[in-house]
């Protein structure tokens, strides 16, 4: 059964290659696309099965944190019942609906996403800030003045604007810092190569047990 | 004409790959010391002996997506962390934000088990979808690091600058993190705000460096050979171009 298995997804992900490169064969790579697609969304509900399982075994247990379980599974319910309801009904009732789950997009879960943003803002800060008592040496050194010349460079200082980090800032952020990105980049390409090749080959099998 | 050289590309990649992974089978095991891994291999004992877990979160690389390679090298990564701790008391945890990531996420958890010959501790819930959206991930996560006897933080997939947040929860309960991202901006984090980071292309040597089967190191002497041969087109191009050649 493994074994077959291994055929599948290799004979697939090849076919799934030459589809980039041999014309006729990007119908069949658009097919197989768009059957992955479907199969992603079943993913999905199989991932909020796996969610609600968690968070009610925690309830069960009546663990740490119990209480955000049961309100994550009942907000999760409720917004499930009013899509459902959304999609079923119509008229004066759909309307309602809609805006029902128009304050829950704009005043709950954005707000929410919105406070989370703001509060990376200020971890990243105090993480800064922290890098010198973590690791003493040369690169959080560089790391930490490159940083602080950019903010300078880019931020309205009340003394007014300083031409010298301005300059150097674009200096950094064009040169340095898209220099180095550009090496990042083609390591993590070169490395996403070769695991793709992996999994093409069957060394790797991220499926199947092995 | 890049369709020609997309294919001879990879088919030389395939082909030197294929070679090397025959012949590493016999070839002693040589790299360079990349501290953060040192750290990890003390963290597993540490997470066996003193009833603590793991927790290895992949990020939200989708396998439908260019993301999708590093959720493979943090699949490659967890299938070993597995296989090595599932005998513990607290088993390791994986998250993921992404469902077909998770599914994934659960069936290499479980090869891990059974590799190991205790495939009836499994528990499936241990391979956990936190959220859909990054934030909402990052949140679900941060939970487990907090609530779950977590000792060691293990981040290795595609994180963009929710990565920050997860560090931050680590750092709060005294857990040591490394991390790796295939994202530039979270690379700069995880460097900024994790113990051991990993950077660029390092992220993919995990498996190697974990001592897993022969085509991992294989693989890492792959990409040596195609970053020289870039390096060298980059070089030729240059002077080609400084010459007025083109």
């Amino acid at each position: 059964m493994r074994v077959v298995t291994v055929v599948i997804a290799i004979a697939f992900g090849v076919m799934i290659l030459a589809g980039y490169f041999i014309p006729a064969l990007s119908d069949v790579q658009t097919l197989f696309l768009n059957w992955a697609i479907i199969l992603t969304g079943a993913a999905a509900l199989a991932g909020i099965f796996n969610l609600l399982s968690v968070h009610g075994e925690k309830i069960r247990r009546r663990e740490k944190g119990s209480p955000y379980s049961a309100l994550l599974i009942l907000s999760l319910l409720m917004t499930f019942l009013f899509s459902l309801a959304q999609g079923l009904s119509n008229g004066y009732m759909r309307l309602l609906l809609n805006d029902v789950m128009g304050t829950i997009l704009n005043g709950v879960i954005l707000p929410a996403e919105a406070a989370l943003m703001s509060i990376l803002a200020v971890t990243l800060l105090y993480a800064a800030i922290r890098l010198l008592r973590r690791r003493v040496d040369l690169m959080s050194v560089i790391f930490l003045i490159t940083a602080a010349v950019v903010m300078f460079g880019s931020a309205t200082l009340p003394i007014g604007n300083m031409p010298v980090f301005g300059a150097l800032r674009s200096w950094i952020a064009e040169v340095l810092a898209i220099g180095g990105a550009r090496g990042i980049l083609i390591g993590v390409a070169l490395g996403t190569l070769t695991t793709g090749l992996r999994v093409l080959f069957g060394a790797d099998r991220p499926y199947g047990g092995k | 004409m890049i369709d020609m050289v997309s294919i001879a590309l990879i088919g030389a990649s395939a082909a030197l790959l294929f070679v090397l992974t025959v012949w590493k089978r016999k070839a002693p095991k040589q790299f360079r010391l990349i501290e953060a891994f040192s750290h990890l291999y003390r963290s597993i004992g540490l997470s066996v002996e003193d009833g603590t877990r793991l927790h290895v979160s992949l990020g939200q690389g989708g396998l439908l997506t260019p993301r999708g390679g590093s959720a493979l090298a943090g699949l490659a990564m967890l299938r070993h962390l597995s296989e090595r701790t599932s005998v513990s008391d607290r088993p390791p945890i994986a998250s993921t934000g992404d469902p077909t990531l998770g599914l994934l996420t659960q069936d290499t958890l479980q090869a891990g088990y059974v590799a190991a010959g205790v495939d009836d501790l499994y528990q499936p819930t241990t391979g956990r979808i936190t959220g859909m959206s990054p934030f909402g991930f990052a949140a679900g996560a941060m939970n487990i690091i907090r609530d779950e006897h977590v000792s060691a933080n293990v981040m290795i997939g595609h994180f963009g600058p929710e990565a920050a947040l997860l560090t931050e929860s680590a750092e709060r309960e005294s857990i040591v993190t490394l991390g790796a991202s295939d994202d530039v901006t979270a690379q700069s984090i995880l460097f900024a705000a994790s113990q051991h980071a990993l950077i660029g292309e390092e992220l993919y040597a995990a498996g190697a460096y974990l001592g897993a089967s022969a085509s991992h190191p294989a693989s890492l002497t792959v990409q040596d050979v195609l970053r020289w041969v870039i390096i060298l087109v980059l070089l030729g191009g240059a002077t080609a171009k400084f010459a007025g050649v083109i």
